[in-house]
């Protein structure tokens, strides 16, 4: 186990990092010395990285698979459309920062309340339900979202199943999405969100919750019988990361002029794992750069297009023997003699 | 009438998810694991009578058994690599490792056969059964595919009760460490059940590209899902389980597409899911284990 003092230093060195990057960018983009498709792509970086951190306090921090993110964050960004055309078109808000503040909230909590109804019934078993059932939450909310309609009529809502057939101006058109959106998120809101992210994410997992929720990773029973109550903490773990890729989803789906239902497919949860195990499981810091790095590679390497999934699914594989395969391990220990062993403790609690 | 058909097609929907969910339900009774990439094998199995049938003439038993030794191979050869090393690590681990070597076997296939949907060649030039006057119709496929169905219930079954390499099955299943005390191989017999699985996914991709004739690499991954939810609906580990929860997913399905909304197919699916959990989480032949402490 590390010490307080360690883990405070590695907090502060992210949020450093974090901030200084966002100076850089800010004065990069200010002098136009920045490409303009790396421009284009800051806000999605921003979003990724949201999903990543979040994803990872699921994964790591509570040690359960999690394979619909993409449906948490597809509710997030059509929520944060809604509210956002809703506040536009009932209330004349012109203000774009207030609109997508209240948007991005409203994408959170959508997102957190449905966490909570899945995690409710799934988060009592034992096993790998929740990713099979998570896995299936993203597949219905794809399904649900080609059918929803939801169109705004002064401060009216209306909103329709399976028919289009409504008052007012569409906000949600069933399967082709959204579409005509004013885009308000910007660079800024991005930063501030990821900011807000990791704030939250390193501020529970280094608390009595976070210790309590690692707890019960670690060692059911043993957790259980020091009294922790594993499914409240569970749920801690995975509501609080429903809410944050609500909120990414909204912040998302506001900086795109068309987002249809089907871009949240089963591909992209499993992309955001993807960042998430490069990035190391449990490391913080690591999810940013892998969910950056990964967002911007494949638009330069494009022409490598259709192996990118294939290095993936190896990527994945590989990762997992390397760090889980007694006999890998020593190997890597071998070859790269300046990794850090891990503690004792660790060791002894795997034995 | 209508009612009648539908029926029909949802009995043989279900039939085809029962026997994916067996090579679920058996993997995961035995290696305790969620073996993702099962999907994935079937699509391989379909691709290769494909193949056989198509490009090298192969006559339909012939290229049905060809598929079956590939994947009976694939099946052991993706435990040997991916799944064996990782014995003693967190389910976790697994978890990503199964889903890293699904993507690995969609992505293979992606490259050889390409993007483009295959039309899957009618090989049983089976005759359709009129019943009632010609009111009711029911393809031959589904005819064989109900009883290929309740052929392979019927022979693991009998394997599992009474042969030697059945009974070290259940016993590994059971409990891991007393059967290797008693001097069963566990190695071995977990590389059966894979082999098994998987020879049954090649008789499933037939089944299932013979009913719905479109074949692109994507095609497994769907129905595998679907039948890991049957297997979770059955009891999971449990064979009986494993039909039961498949045929009655099958005709979930199919009813709610015809008479609630096609669009919510598979949402209406996962919801039983989801419903499942909530109420039996033990699914309706599976039975509560207790944890020793």
């Amino acid at each position: 186990m590390r010490t307080k003092k360690a883990r405070f230093i590695t907090s502060m060195v992210t949020y450093g990092v974090v901030i200084a990057l966002f100076i850089i960018l800010t004065v990069m983009i200010d002098n136009k010395s920045i490409s303009r498709t790396l421009k284009g792509q800051l806000i999605p970086i921003c979003s990724w990285i949201v999903m990543a951190v979040s994803l990872n306090l699921v994964v790591g921090i509570s040690g359960e698979l999690s394979l619909g993110h993409a449906g948490f964050m597809s509710l997030g960004a059509f929520s944060g459309i809604v509210m956002s055309g809703w506040l536009l078109n009932g209330f004349q808000m012109e203000d774009p920062s207030l609109r997508l503040i209240l948007a991005i909230l409203a994408g959170g909590l959508v997102a957190g309340v449905v966490g909570a109804l899945i995690g409710i019934p799934v988060l009592r078993l034992r096993g790998d339900y929740l990713a099979i059932v998570t896995l299936a939450f993203g597949e219905i909310i794809k399904n649900v979202m080609n059918c929803v309609y939801v169109a705004v009529e002064g401060k009216q809502l209306h909103w329709g199943f399976l028919t289009n057939e409504l008052p007012g101006t569409l906000l949600l058109n069933g399967p082709m999405g959204a579409v005509k959106v004013k885009a308000i998120s910007t660079f800024t809101a991005g930063f501030l969100l990821v900011m807000f992210t990791l704030i939250v994410v390193l501020n529970l997992a280094n608390s009595r919750s976070g210790r309590a929720i690692m707890a019960a990773r670690d060692n059911r029973i043993a957790a259980e019988s020091m009294g922790i109550h594993i499914t409240k903490y569970k749920m801690m773990a995975f509501v609080t990361a429903a809410v944050l890729a609500g909120m990414a989803g909204a912040l998302y789906g506001l900086s795109m002029a068309t987002l249809v239902p089907t871009k949240f497919s089963f591909n992209e949860s499993i992309n955001v794992l993807v960042f998430v195990v490069l990035g190391g499981i449990g490391n913080i810091p690591g999810s940013i750069v892998s969910a950056a790095a990964l967002t911007i590679l494949p638009e330069k390497l494009r022409f490598l297009q259709n192996y990118r999934m294939l290095a993936y699914a190896v990527l994945l594989i590989l990762a997992m023997l390397l760090s889980n395969n007694p006999v890998m391990k020593s190997l890597l220990k071998k070859l790269i003699p300046w990794r850090k062993k891990p503690a004792d403790g660790e060791e002894a609690m795997r034995a | 009438m209508v009612f009648l058909s539908n029926l029909v097609n949802g009995i043989s929907l279900g039939s085809i998810y029962a026997i994916i969910a067996l090579g679920y339900t058996m993997v995961y009774g035995i290696a305790k694991m969620l073996n993702f990439a099962h999907g994935d094998v079937i699509m391989v199995g379909a691709y290769i009578i494909f193949c056989a049938a198509q490009y090298w003439n192969l006559p339909f038993i012939v290229s049905l058994l060809i598929a079956m030794a590939v994947c009976t191979l694939l099946g052991i050869t993706i435990e040997k690599l991916a799944y064996k090393p990782l014995r003693q690590a967190t389910s976790l681990a697994v978890l990503i490792t199964a889903i890293g070597m699904s993507y690995l076997l969609q992505n293979t296939a992606l490259l050889i056969w390409g993007a483009n949907p295959k039309v899957f060649p009618d090989l049983m030039n089976l005759n359709t059964l009129q019943l009632f006057d010609g009111q009711l119709s029911i393809k031959g496929e589904i005819l064989v595919t109900i009883a290929a169905n309740i052929i392979i219930m019927i022979a693991l079954t009998m394997f599992t009760s009474r042969t030697k390499m059945g009974k070290a099955m259940r016993c590994v299943s059971e409990d891991r460490g007393a059967a290797e005390l008693m001097g069963i191989n566990v190695n071995r017999t977990i590389s059966v059940t894979f082999a098994i699985g998987s020879a049954l996914a090649a008789i499933a991709g037939m089944l299932l590209c013979s009913s719905y004739p479109l074949l692109q690499p994507t095609t497994g991954s769907m129905p595998g899902i679907k039948a890991f939810t049957a297997a979770v609906f059955g009891g999971i580990g449990s064979i009986p389980g494993a039909m039961l929860g498949g045929i009655l997913l099958g005709i979930i399905e199919i009813l709610g597409k015809a008479y609630i909304s096609t669009e919510l197919g598979d949402a209406i699916v996962f919801a039983v899911l989801i419903i499942v959990l909530l109420v039996r989480p033990t699914g309706l032949l599976g039975k509560a284990v207790r944890e020793k402490v």
